[in-house]
């Protein structure tokens, strides 16, 4: 087979694996994890394969035509950025299927929870080798459903529910800019693919466009990787299971954004308005990240503020843009993915196997779980940027953009450290508070886990420490391709463990030093924190709950006005806008019919009908009640009919007779059900005025017919359909052949239509007459405080 | 409605239009007719069969629920338009067979089958509206 269908399938594997997850989950139990696992290690070997071809500079790309006439494609762009988070997200997630087959061992919803966790995976792989801007799009979004259904996977509480909404709402919105910011692009590069796109050099940045385009991609880019003051939804997204956090908001999903931001850098890059946005959001995304996970003392909101504060970390140094911040992002990018990852799945076996995750809960476990807590200790030192670790090389490389002199450069690098060293400060505290002191005890017997819940959090661990130990290896044929696409240009990373004197480690130590001052003073320092948020008291997450309760309550309010529920509104309305279109156009356009012909032979039998119709009609009129009405009506239908028969068109009369027919036995049918008065009770001035909407209405149909027919007739269809009817479709009666054979799609629509409406109205009638005016009475008087109860 | 002489007519009525509206869906092709107008005529005699004896009878000797109907009709319109797919034509192209039966030829084809899904779906729909309506309605 060849690449192109192999990587095809790569994509479609994990939707495939998560179709058939329940069913082996079932039969399986959590074992199932092994063989499902082994879907993201296929897609990974798959892709490691095109490593070496990668990393000599080389990008690849391939796919499918999808809507040709749109210049649609389904294709993909492979060099050392997507490789890269491919790499990551097949890697990463088979040790997350492993941790999901031990954390929830006897879930009842296993199942359900593999499947969703599979489908994630196969989105987040789609987005970042999407090379089309729809592609992109799709997955984009699709990555947000599945985090919704993830995060609300334990749909009882109320708490996750808000959560997921929060996150679907935050960054599908965020998503709907990203497509209007990629229609920009597409306008003015012409370009669907990201392929194109980067091969354009600085005529993107010099149109009038520019801001706006780079305004909505940020938009996407930040509530995805939740910089500030987008970042409300990822702490609160903690209410998912574990492994969940572990792998959507720390290694995956939320580097969307970062991605995003990476990919377009090339060509959108280097602007001052790039440079001050990113810069600016991401160092305070960092620095109150960071200060919020100090807060905190539940391990997984510590280090989801933590992440937080890493992505506002790489959003700035991908605005910094020097050559050195570039490296330091890719170097950080892989680092943080590595031990987060790592940290998250440490707090999910501790929470685990002793029933708790509170730091104030937690202390003493280290001869009890010997294994977790080298595994924790191993990912923060990675995570504090201590040596011999891959942190260390990405702190180091990072400390290296800052060699420049001036006011905003010293700026930068104070606030980095600060955040740096409150990062540090919490990845100790993580690390290490559970494992050390004096024993407490815990709501569960803690015990070591099992092997399904260790392994994930191991291999990382080790990978943290194998990559920098071979660091030369590993930044030929990972950093310095990944660092080049950021760039647009070939890049060399070199940074390794030898040790180089110099500014970058003289900030390393500083942040070491400060990092151990806030480890010491953690108590003192969480209770500062607590203070000045308690003053500060609103934040973006009660920002978020007002905006709702806003949107639902003009919701209400749009809806009430618009539809209050009267029939005879609607009916006055929708006929007066008629009668207006009819009447007002030709008028504005002088298109009036001429004066008609009327021959002075019509045979008398066509006038004996003609006056059987108006006679219908003035029966109507004069009906004293609606029944009688109801039946002079149809002597107009059946005139109607009749008309058409003389006229040649026996079908439409033969159907027009029948839909006479059975209007006037279903609305009989209905005035018996609805038990109306049998008298019209409108009074003069309302009868005035529907009698006015009836002849404006009539008349305005009359004159347009009159126009209509006075236009030439075009045959072209009638000897079309008259020279193919008998010849193709095989049937003389053309009406039906068209019905039936050539127009068919249409008729399928419409007969769906009318199975749609019959159940609608199937639903209607069997509401009672009775319970309908006692359910709904007091429903439409508290459903706009149910509605707020709920958001 | 109690007229004995409505009571005495309606079954012969009904069977003699429920005859009619599948000759009507039959020859629809090359004469006026087929499958909508074919559904009304057999909506039609459901109600008059309905005003003689009740909505219970009529739900009893049509067996299937109304809507189960329209939804055959519709599952058979939607395949009369895949099995085109399957013999590589565009969706919906209608495809002819002449099979000999009884030392006749018979043309069948997936039109038909579509027709029918038409008839079924009218007859199902506004059947059950109508059905509906006149079992809480009565007097």
């Amino acid at each position: 087979m060849d690449v192109t269908a192999l990587t095809f399938m790569a994509l479609a594997l994990p939707f495939a694996a998560a179709l058939v997850a329940p069913g082996l989950t079932r039969f399986l139990g959590q074992n199932a994890a092994w063989v499902l696992a082994l879907a993201p290690a296929a897609i990974f070997l798959h892709f490691f394969r095109f490593v070496p071809e990668v990393a000599s500079g080389e990008s690849l790309t391939g796919g499918y035509a999808w809507i040709p006439s749109f210049n649609v494609s389904f294709s993909w762009l492979i060099d050392g950025l997507s490789l890269t988070f491919v790499l990551l997200i097949s890697g990463i997630g088979a040790l997350i299927v492993l941790y999901s087959g031990g954390y929830l061992k006897g879930h009842p919803q296993q199942g359900r929870f593999f499947c969703f966790i599979l489908m994630f995976m196969g989105s987040m792989q789609g987005l970042v080798v999407a090379d089309s801007f729809l592609m992109l799009f799709v997955f984009w979004e699709l990555t947000s459903i599945t985090s919704f259904l993830l995060i609300g996977f334990d749909h009882g509480r109320e708490a996750a529910r808000r959560a997921a909404l929060q996150a679907l709402v935050v960054t599908g919105g965020g998503g709907l800019l990203l497509l209007a910011g990629l229609l920009i692009l597409w306008n003015v590069s012409g370009v669907t693919q990201l392929s194109l796109l980067l091969s354009f050099g600085s005529e993107l940045k010099e149109s009038p466009f520019y801001l706006a385009a780079l305004l909505l991609v940020l938009g996407g880019a930040f509530t995805k990787s939740a910089q500030f003051p987008f970042h409300f939804w990822l702490p609160n997204a903690m209410e998912a299971p574990t492994p969940v956090s572990a792998y959507l908001h720390s290694a995956t999903m939320v580097k969307a954004g970062v991605y995003l931001l990476m990919r377009l850098n090339p060509v959108l890059g280097g602007t001052p308005e790039w440079q001050l946005f990113l810069s600016l959001f991401g160092v305070a995304t960092l620095v109150i990240g960071a200060a919020l996970a100090v807060r905190e003392s539940d391990l997984k909101l510590m280090l989801a503020y933590t992440t937080m504060a890493s992505l506002g970390l790489l959003v700035m140094l991908i605005g910094l843009g020097s050559p050195h911040a570039i490296e330091a992002a890719a170097l950080y990018l892989v680092a943080h993915a590595l031990f987060k990852g790592a940290l998250f799945m440490v707090a999910g076996i501790l929470d685990h196997e002793t029933g708790s995750r509170d730091l104030s809960h937690l202390g003493g476990l280290r001869s009890t779980m010997p294994l977790t807590f080298s595994v924790a200790l191993a990912a923060a030192l990675s995570m504090g940027g201590l040596p011999p670790f891959f942190g260390f090389l990405a702190k180091e490389e990072l400390y290296s953009a800052f060699t420049a002199t001036d006011l905003r450069s010293a700026l930068f690098a104070t606030l980095t450290v600060l955040g740096n060293a409150l990062m540090f400060a919490v990845a100790f505290a993580v690390a290490l508070k559970p494992f050390l002191g004096p024993r407490v005890s815990t709501p569960k017997h803690a015990h070591e886990g099992p092997l399904l819940l260790w392994i994930g959090p191991a291999v990382l661990a080790l990978k943290g420490l194998s990559i920098a130990l071979m660091s030369g290896f590993a930044h030929r044929l990972i950093s310095s391709p990944t660092a080049s696409a950021i760039a647009g240009e070939p890049r060399t990373v070199e940074i390794s463990l030898a040790p180089h004197l110099g500014l970058p480690l003289v900030l390393s130590a500083l942040t070491v030093a400060l990092g151990l001052a806030f480890y010491v003073n953690l108590a003192r320092l969480r209770a500062a924190m607590k203070a000045i948020l308690i003053d500060i008291g609103w934040g973006p997450d009660r920002g978020f709950d007002q905006f709702m309760r806003g949107l639902v309550r003009f919701a209400v309010a749009v809806t009430r006005r618009l539809q209050g529920g009267r029939f005879e509104v609607y009916m006055t309305a929708t006929f007066a806008l008629v009668a207006f279109i009819l009447l007002a156009v030709p008028l504005r356009y002088g298109e009036f019919p001429r004066a008609p012909f009327f021959s002075a032979d019509v045979p008398a039998h066509e006038l004996a009908i003609m006056a059987i119709a108006v006679g219908g009609l003035f029966a109507v009129v004069v009906a004293a009640d609606r029944l009688t009405a109801i039946v002079s009506l149809g002597i107009q239908g059946f005139a109607v009919a009749v008309i058409y028969l003389l006229y040649g068109a026996p079908d439409l009369s033969f159907t027009q007779l029948m839909v006479e027919t059975l209007s006037v036995v279903v609305l009989a049918l209905v005035m018996t059900r609805l038990q109306l008065s049998p008298a019209d009770h409108r009074p003069l001035p309302e009868k005035l005025r529907d009698v006015a909407i009836a002849l404006a209405c009539g008349l305005g149909f009359g004159l347009f017919l009159l126009r209509v027919t006075a236009v030439p007739f075009d045959r072209t269809l009638t000897e079309f359909f008259n020279l193919y009817s008998k010849s193709v479709a095989h049937g003389a009666n053309v009406v039906n052949v068209i019905i039936v054979d050539f127009r068919a799609t249409d008729t399928l629509g419409e007969i769906a239509v009318v199975m749609i409406t019959g159940l609608a109205i199937l639903a209607l009638v069997r509401l009672r007459a009775g319970s309908l005016k006692r359910a709904v009475a007091p429903e439409l008087s508290t459903d706009e405080s149910a509605m707020e109860e709920r958001v | 409605m109690k007229s004995v002489i409505f009571r005495t007519v309606a079954p012969v009525l009904t069977s003699l239009m429920a005859l009619f509206s599948i000759f009507v869906l039959l020859r629809g092709h090359n004469e006026p007719g087929g499958g909508f107008i074919g559904g009304l005529i057999a909506v039609s005699a459901l109600a008059i069969y309905g005003m003689a004896y009740g909505v219970e009878t009529v739900r009893r000797a049509i067996f299937f629920h109304p809507m189960a109907i329209a939804g055959a009709g519709l599952l058979a319109a939607t395949l009369a338009g895949l099995i085109s797919i399957f013999a590589r034509v565009p969706f919906m192209t209608g495809l002819w067979i002449y099979p000999a039966i009884l030392g006749l030829e018979v043309p069948l084809s997936t039109v038909l089958l579509f027709d029918a899904g038409v008839y079924l779906v009218v007859v199902g729909a506004i059947g059950s509206i109508a059905l509906s309506l006149e079992e809480r309605g009565g007097e």
